[in-house]
């Protein structure tokens, strides 16, 4: 018999996304502890402020100072920079101020969205 | 003073998106029919259609000013003004440095031509134009004002490419002179819309790709003369200057 493992045990923190999918951690290191809930892929920050939920990873290439406004207005998770991108200094800074986890992969959105999924 | 009729955003053939009717002399011919004192040119990352224009408008009494729509890395597009034709050459040479290099393919984007005063094709560019600048909105908008220019967030009430459809919200770092509306927007809930800055200008302009589009969305300027420094004094309301939205 499958033995039932209590639900707080099968939440997915940040930082274990980031071993399993093998992401760079940019920003926000003393957030990774942050539970991911879902995820939204999305390069429209308005599309993002009207329908990410309350712990998404953010999957996107926007990585503009913006960003971390709007992750930190909705209470995401993390956000996590596809393509190689890599945020400027000013982007880093103000997301380790605001505790914001920024991550980076080389995968576009498509692939790593698909390794991510059936992780959360 | 006197009201200035104004339509700053407008398209020609050297946009893939515009028609190849956007020639010198239909635009002319289209702004003077629909009563405008004042136009822009503002092809997507490129000055080259702007000097035969603006030589066209001082004949027939139209103020031409020069400038683009440029497309920024986030995918923001924003007008771009400038006062001489020395300017407009080095923010060209701004634009050149920038471009991501994509190829145009006429057969899907449409063609890019630059045109003479006679309608003939003098030029046809081979980088997609609609491509973005390597540059985000906030450094495109710093090297425009040093350039002296005019820096203008494209119908920022749009669903895509706009400032608030790309970027949620102004960017707090951004030094904009004005905000562009399309015809269809509603002033008074953007002037209290909290994503922009409080006091924020804002213009209505037509964003034209065939000739009758031209001045179907237009700004008041009540200034002095049709000029881009009255014009200039006028976005920050100097000695009563001021700028009135039909609608």
């Amino acid at each position: 018999m499958t033995p039932i493992v209590p639900k707080e045990e099968q939440k997915m923190k940040v930082s274990e996304l980031v071993e399993k999918a093998g992401l760079v951690v940019f920003a926000g290191e003393t957030a990774v502890a942050n539970e991911v809930t879902g995820g939204y892929v999305s390069d429209l920050l308005s599309d993002v402020m009207a329908n990410a939920r309350e712990g998404d990873i953010w999957i996107t290439l926007q990585s503009h100072m913006n960003t971390i406004a709007v992750a930190s207005l909705k209470d995401l998770a993390a956000v996590l920079l596809v393509n190689g991108i890599v945020p400027s200094a000013e982007v880093i800074a103000r997301a380790n101020d605001e505790g914001i986890v920024v991550l980076g992969t080389g995968e576009a959105a498509f692939s790593i969205t698909g390794k991510i999924y059936p992780l959360i | 003073m006197k009201q200035f009729k104004a339509d700053l955003h407008i398209h020609t053939t050297l946009s893939p998106c515009g028609s190849l009717d956007m020639s010198p002399k239909n635009i002319i011919a289209a702004a003077l029919k629909a009563g405008l004192d004042m136009i822009a040119i503002t092809d997507h990352n490129s000055t080259k259609q702007v000097q035969v224009i603006k030589e066209l408008g001082q004949s027939k009494g139209i103020e031409v000013i020069g400038g683009a729509e440029i497309n920024s890395s986030e995918e923001v597009h924003c007008l771009t003004l400038f006062e001489t034709g020395e300017v407009l050459q080095e923010f060209q040479e701004y634009l050149d440095r920038h471009l991501v290099p994509v190829k145009n393919d006429p057969a899907y984007f449409g063609y890019q031509v630059v045109v003479n005063a006679n309608d003939e094709i003098i030029e046809e560019e081979d980088r997609l134009l609609i491509s973005t600048l390597d540059v985000g909105v906030v450094e495109i908008e710093q090297a425009v004002h040093k350039m002296g220019g005019l820096f203008i967030p494209a119908h920022i009430d749009r669903p895509f490419n706009g400032i608030i459809s790309q970027l949620g919200f102004v960017p707090y770092e951004l030094k904009a002179d004005a905000y562009g509306l399309t015809r269809h927007a509603d002033l008074v809930k953007w002037q209290n819309d909290k994503r922009v800055p409080e006091n924020a200008v804002f213009l209505r302009n037509s964003d034209a790709h065939r000739p009758r589009a031209i001045g179907r969305a237009f700004s008041i300027f009540e200034m002095n003369d049709a000029t881009f420094s009255e014009m200039r004094k006028t976005l920050i309301g100097e000695n009563g200057r001021k700028i009135i939205l039909p609608g």
